[in-house]
């Protein structure tokens, strides 16, 4: 059995580092386990952009992919996969590129150097109509969830350290002057930009280094739980969050025992009763943000009574708005921090 | 010897099998259309021992209020005895309580979202939940790639 195990343990590596075949599958099923949620089985895109829109694998290098996939998009959704290895994203990127009709451009780290104050008018005049007035990004995910399916991408956040590390400055200026067939990025060179122009429009993008569009929240601190002790009574307390909840313009949508469902009905603790109640335009609002956001939902407060006390509870949005990576959303958290509290407050005065 | 050769081998053949993520949400694309998912999710959640608490039906309450919406549920989930439990011993836990995935079309293809167990363990530091918060993480793993090859 021993030397069983010490031949097992020697060739195990040979096994694991499978040959060309091998790794194509694994790639598949790398690919189907960590993108496709977002990308898509077949690469078409969702959530997240289309990968096998030809134009853009013809604009795309490799180097460009890995650094995507390591480093992620800070605050638009695209996670950083920091734990996959180097042999995990290389079978990732091979799966990825068996869409591409054409070669990887050998886009060389060569800097551009241009204009960047000159570059900064043209962007402005061509450019943040889409990508937003400092390279923002244009708003919510992608093609998912109420949005019109014939618009394949949101126009990507420029102004991004992820974008910005991941992209060389040849890739950027050809991006620009050839644009990208079928997405809404128009070839600039065919509306006239010259290669002067292409330069200064590249400084000025590169320049969104030294001035970030924002800086990520560091919720961490953040208690996890909103407790709030009550004066009132159970029946009391509950009522007064319906009463909170309809002043602020939700829909009471039920009051519940936390346990009902779970436990057949009189066996539920009534003790824990939960208030739900919704705002339908911010919950659309909120989906077109970040169609994930079904997790915050139906918005809720939990009256709990034990030994005579009475507190209500609720989740902290804020602390929570840190695992969707979605600077859109952190804002609408913290919108729904204030309403939570001030509903409790008032209910709970 | 032989047993801790065993379980050397084993833990070995695991530890490569764990799978990366890469932030604190699970998400899954399932291939089934919404209705079928919905099925298939709800089988595999009672397969592991949970219950079924009820299913909010978001999309409903958003067209009846004159907005556009692709199918939309949230599925609320867990172990009776367990969420009684753990609301009585860790009322902080009580807003998060039961589990829950988000349910969402995607032209043909099905969404499947929930917060990551382990990541409550950021929230709520105490050893005997890590031991839980690890067993429902173990369980959603599977689930969810239950519902991955789902056809």
């Amino acid at each position: 059995m021993y030397r069983w195990f010490i031949l097992l343990c020697l060739f195990f590596p040979l096994l694991t580092q499978a040959d060309a075949p091998g790794d194509v599958i694994d790639g598949a099923r790398l690919y189907a386990r960590h993108c496709a949620a977002c990308h898509g089985m077949r690469g078409d895109g969702g959530v997240g952009v289309p990968l096998r829109l030809p134009d853009f694998q013809a604009g795309v290098s490799d180097a460009y992919f890995e650094r995507t996939i390591r480093l992620g998009r800070p605050g638009r959704v695209m996670p950083a996969f920091r734990d996959l290895d180097d042999v995990e994203v290389s079978a990732i990127i091979r799966h990825v590129r068996s869409w591409a009709v054409t070669d990887a451009p050998p886009h060389d780290a060569t800097p551009v150097r241009g204009d960047v104050k000159r570059g900064a008018g043209l962007f402005a005049k061509h450019c943040a109509v889409c990508h937003g007035a400092q390279g923002e990004g244009g708003a919510g995910t992608g093609v998912t969830f109420s949005r019109p399916r014939d618009l394949p991408v949101i126009a990507p956040a420029l102004n991004n350290p992820g974008f910005l590390t991941a992209a060389s400055d040849r890739m950027i200026r050809d991006t620009v002057a050839r644009g990208r067939a079928g997405t809404p990025m128009v070839s600039f060179r065919e509306q006239g930009f010259s290669e002067q122009d292409l330069d200064d429009v590249v400084a000025y993008m590169r320049s969104f280094g030294e001035r970030p569009y924002d800086v990520p929240i560091d919720a961490s601190d953040e208690p996890a739980t909103l407790v709030f002790d009550s004066p009132h009574d159970l029946v009391t307390t509950v009522e007064a969050l319906v009463r909170a909840a309809e002043g602020r313009n939700f829909r009471h949508i039920r009051t519940q025992t936390l346990e009902e469902g779970l436990w057949p009905e009189g066996e539920d603790d009534p003790h824990q009763v939960v208030v739900y109640f919704c705002n339908f335009e911010f919950l659309n609002r909120a989906l077109q943000v970040d169609p994930r956001v079904g997790l915050f939902l139906p918005c809720r407060v939990t009256a709990v009574e034990r030994d005579g006390r009475v507190q209500v509870l609720a989740i902290n949005p804020k602390r929570l708005s840190s695992h969707y990576n979605n600077r859109e959303l952190n804002r609408m958290c913290e919108e729904m921090y204030g309403l939570y509290v001030e509903i409790i407050e008032e209910a709970t005065l | 010897m032989k047993r801790m050769l065993i379980g050397a081998l084993v833990a070995l053949l695991c530890g490569l099998s764990v799978p990366a993520f890469a932030d604190q949400l699970m998400m899954v694309r399932s291939t089934q259309t919404f209705p079928e998912a919905m099925l298939r999710l709800q089988e595999e959640i009672k397969a592991r021992g949970y219950s079924l608490s009820r299913v909010q039906r978001v999309d409903v309450g958003l067209t009846g209020m004159g907005y556009q919406t692709d199918l939309y549920r949230v599925v609320f989930f867990g172990k009776p005895e367990e969420i009684r439990r753990l609301s009585r011993e860790y009322p902080q836990m009580i807003p998060y309580l039961p589990l829950k995935i988000a349910v969402f079309a995607e032209d043909g293809d099905t969404l499947l979202v929930a917060t990551r167990p382990s990541e409550f363990a950021r929230l709520f530091d105490d050893p005997e939940l890590s031991g839980i918060f690890a067993r429902w993480e173990a369980d959603m793993d599977a689930l969810f790639d239950a519902m991955r090859v789902a056809e």
